[in-house]
C-alpha cells in the first residue's frame, strides 16, 4: 500500500510488518504511515494489535517480518528499547508507569532531555534551564503544587497527566500514546486532547485509544486495527461509516 | 562535577554518621589504650578486634545495600567479594611471615612447603609488597563483578534468577577454594599471620589502628555511597528498581548503570573483607559460604533497606547479638537469626531505620520544596525486584 519513494519524507514507516506469538499471528502484513508533525489516532478492537505494533517501533519486540523505519533512514528493527528512547521515540503506557517512589519533580529530571550515560548523571547538575523547562511543563500538565510530592500520591489521572509531561521532558519527535485518557473524567479528557493537539503542531503523535468521543475530539486522521492488520482508514466519519468496521468493531 | 559530587556526599545525614565514625575510631583505641584496667569505661584486649569486625561487616553491608536497597540486585553472593579481598590481604600477611614460619622457608608459605610446592606459583608474586595487595584488594573483586554482570545484566537475568546464579558464583568459588591444588591453602585457608606494614598483628595498638582504620573506611564509604544515591544516578537506580523496564523506554542504559553499581558495591565488600581479616587472623574457603550472603541480606534487611545508616546499623546490631546469644544459647541462635528475618519481613519490611523514619515523617508535615535529599526508605521495596508486566504491556 506504500510507496519505496515517499519513505523518507516519513516519521513513521511501517510496511508489511507481521509477528506471531506461538501461532497467533499479533500482526499481520501491517503497514502505516505517520508524517512529521501528524497525529493519527489508531483505535481497533481488543487484540487487534495496538500495543504489539508499539513493542515493536519501541524495540521491546521484534517483528518476524517487515520494515520499521523511524525519520525516514533510521532501521528500527536493528536497535534496542534504550538506543530508540535516544532518537527520539517517547512511549506512554496504556497503565500510567510513573516511578512512584520518587517525587513528581524527579520523574521529569529523569525523563528530561539530557545525557543518559552512567557518569554523565553521576556528575549531572540541574542547570537552571533544565529548572526552567521542569517548571514549564509541570505548568502545562497542572502539577506545580505537587512536585515534591511522591507520585505514587497522585490520581489515576494525574499519573497520566505526568507521564505525559515525562514525554514532552524527553522532548520526543515522535510520541506514542497509549490510552491517555482511561480513567480520566470528560473534562479531564477534553484538556488531554487540547494538550495532545498542542503537541502534535511540533511532534508526530500516534494516539491508541478506545473513547471515541476523545478521538472525535481530537480531529485527525484515524486507523483502525483489527486482528493485526489495517481495517479502514481516513476521517473519523469515514472509518465509522465504513461496514467491515462497524461490523467487527464497533457494532451496530 | 568533583566538586558537586563531594558536596552531595555531604549531606545531614551522612555527616551524622562519618562523625560517629570518626568519633569511635578515636573513642574504641582512647578506651583501650590509654584508659587504666580498671576503670568503668576501659575496654578489654578481645574487645577490639571483635568490634572492628563487626564494622567490616556492616561495611559489608553497605555495598549490599548499594546494589540491592538501591537498584533492585538481590545479589545473594557478595560474602564471595569480602572474601577475595580477604585472600588478597591475607596473601599479603603470608608473604611478611618469611622465615619465621613453621618450616622457615623464607619464601614459601608454611602450606606450601607442606605440600611440597617448588617454588611460589605465579599468582602469588607482587603480594610481598603492600601496595600491589592493596591494588588486588580492589581489582580482583571489581574485575568479578564486571564480567559477572557484565554477562548477567546484558543477558537481562534478573530478580530470583540473578539471586541463583549469584549463589552458585559464590558457591563454586567455595568449591574452588577448598581444593590445595588451587594453591590458597585448601580448606585451612591463610593463616598465623605475623606483621601487616611492619607491625605485629597481634600488638594491641596495632589492632588499636586496624579498628580506627575500619571506622575511617566505613565512613568513607558513607561518602562514596552518599554522593552516588544523591546524584542523578540514584534516581536512575531507584527508577531501575522500581521500574526497570520504563527506565529502559526512557533511554537508559540498565545494563550499564547496574553494572556500575555492582562493581562499586564489589570494591567497597572487597576492602571490607580485606580489613576483616587482619583482626580476626585467618581467611579460609568457609568465607565463600552462601550461608555467609544470605546473612548479609538479613543484616540489611533488619537495619532497613535503601537507607545508608540502615545496613550498619543492622550489620553492627544483628552481630553483636550474635556474639552475645551464641554466648547465652548457642544451640538456638540460627533459630533467632532466622525468626528475626520473617519477624523483620512480616512485621518492618522497611527495617529498623525505615520504620522509625516513617513513624517521625508520619508526625511531620510533608515537604514541600525539593531541595532535601530524597526520602528513598518511604516506600515499600520488593524483596526481589520483578520484572513488571505493567511497564511491559
Amino acid at each position: 500500500m506504500t510507496d519505496a519513494t515517499d519513505k523518507f519524507k516519513t516519521m513513521l514507516y511501517l510496511n508489511g510488518v507481521s509477528v506471531s506469538f506461538d501461532g497467533f499471528k499479533a500482526l499481520n502484513n501491517l503497514s502505516i504511515i505517520v508524517h512529521p508533525n501528524e497525529m493519527l489516532a489508531i483505535i481497533g478492537p481488543n487484540g487487534a494489535g495496538k500495543t504489539t505494533m508499539m513493542d515493536i517501533i519501541t524495540g521491546k519486540t521484534r517483528p518476524d517480518d517487515g520494515e520499521v523505519f523511524f525519520d525516514g533512514k533510521v532501521d528500527l528493527t536493528r536497535l534496542d528499547e534504550a538506543a530508540i528512547a535516544n532518537l527520539g521515540i517517547g512511549r506512554k503506557f496504556q497503565k500510567p508507569t510513573v516511578f512512584e517512589g520518587q517525587t513528581v519533580w524527579d520523574n521529569l529530571e529523569l525523563a528530561l532531555k539530557k545525557p543518559r550515560g552512567v557518569f554523565s548523571t553521576l556528575g549531572y547538575v540541574a542547570a537552571n534551564d533544565d529548572i526552567a523547562r521542569i517548571n514549564e511543563i509541570l505548568e502545562t500538565i497542572r502539577l506545580s503544587a505537587r512536585k515534591g510530592d511522591l507520585a505514587a500520591g497522585l490520581s489515576h489521572g494525574q499519573k497520566q497527566w505526568l507521564e505525559i509531561g515525562m514525554l514532552l521532558a524527553q522532548d520526543p519527535k515522535l510520541l506514542l500514546v497509549d490510552e491517555p485518557v482511561a480513567g480520566m473524567t470528560d473534562s479531564e479528557t477534553v484538556e488531554t486532547a487540547t494538550l495532545l493537539k498542542d503537541i502534535a503542531k511540533t511532534r508526530s503523535v500516534v494516539v491508541v485509544e478506545h473513547d471515541m468521543s476523545f478521538v472525535r475530539e481530537l480531529g485527525t486522521r484515524v486507523s483502525c486495527l483489527a486482528e493485526g492488520s489495517v481495517l479502514a482508514e481516513g476521517t473519523l466519519d469515514q472509518v465509522s461509516a465504513n461496514p467491515v468496521v462497524i461490523e467487527r468493531y464497533l457494532g451496530r | 562535577m568533583i566538586t558537586q559530587l563531594v558536596l552531595r556526599a555531604l549531606d545531614r545525614r551522612a555527616v551524622w554518621v562519618v562523625s560517629a565514625l570518626l568519633l569511635v575510631a578515636l573513642a574504641i583505641p582512647f578506651a583501650n589504650l590509654v584508659l587504666p584496667e580498671g576503670h568503668p569505661l576501659h575496654l578489654p584486649n578481645y574487645a577490639v578486634p571483635l568490634f572492628g569486625k563487626y564494622l567490616t561487616y556492616a561495611m559489608l553491608a553497605l555495598a549490599l545495600d548499594l546494589v540491592w536497597g538501591y537498584c533492585g540486585i538481590l545479589s545473594l553472593g557478595h560474602a564471595a567479594f569480602f572474601a577475595l579481598g580477604g585472600y588478597a590481604m591475607g596473601m599479603y600477611l603470608m608473604r611478611q611471615i618469611g622465615a619465621r614460619g613453621v618450616y622457615a622457608n623464607p619464601v614459601l608459605p608454611d602450606f606450601m612447603v607442606f605440600l611440597n610446592y617448588k617454588e611460589l606459583p605465579w599468582f602469588w608474586n607482587g603480594f610481598d609488597q603492600f601496595w600491589f595487595a592493596a591494588l588486588m584488594i580492589v581489582l580482583v573483586p571489581a574485575a568479578l563483578a564486571f564480567v559477572f554482570g557484565f554477562l548477567a545484566f546484558r543477558s537481562r537475568v534478573t530478580g530470583v534468577y540473578l539471586s541463583i546464579i549469584t549463589q552458585a558464583m559464590t558457591y563454586a568459588l567455595l568449591l574452588a577454594f577448598f581444593r590445595n591444588d588451587l594453591g590458597f591453602g585448601g580448606n585451612n585457608g591463610l593463616t598465623d599471620f605475623k606483621d601487616i606494614l611492619g607491625f605485629n598483628v597481634q600488638a594491641t595498638t596495632t589492632r588499636a589502628a586496624l579498628f580506627a582504620a575500619s571506622a575511617i573506611a566505613l565512613a568513607f564509604a558513607v561518602l562514596v555511597c552518599t554522593a552516588i544515591v544523591n546524584s542523578k544516578l540514584g534516581k536512575v537506580m531507584i527508577a531501575i528498581r522500581d521500574a526497570e523496564s520504563r527506565t529502559r523506554f526512557l533511554g537508559y542504559r540498565v545494563d550499564n548503570i547496574k553494572l556500575f553499581a555492582f562493581v562499586v558495591s564489589a570494591v567497597i565488600a572487597g576492602i571490607a573483607g580485606a580489613l576483616y581479616v587482619p583482626q580476626v587472623g585467618i581467611i579460609n574457603p568457609g568465607e565463600f559460604d552462601p550461608g555467609n550472603s544470605i546473612e548479609v541480606v538479613i543484616w540489611t534487611a533488619v537495619g532497613g533497606r535503601g537507607t545508608i545508616i540502615g545496613p550498619i546499623i543492622g550489620g553492627l546490631l544483628v552481630n553483636a547479638g550474635k556474639s552475645v546469644f551464641t554466648g547465652l544459647w548457642p544451640d538456638y541462635w540460627l533459630y533467632a537469626l532466622g525468626g528475626l528475618f520473617v519477624f523483620v519481613t512480616l512485621f518492618m519490611p522497611k527495617g529498623i531505620v525505615g520504620s522509625l523514619r516513617s513513624l517521625f515523617s508520619r508526625r511531620k508535615p510533608p515537604r514541600q520544596d525539593n531541595s532535601e535529599p530524597l526520602e528513598t526508605g518511604a516506600k515499600d521495596i520488593p524483596i526481589i525486584a520483578e520484572p513488571q508486566p505493567g511497564a511491559a504491556e
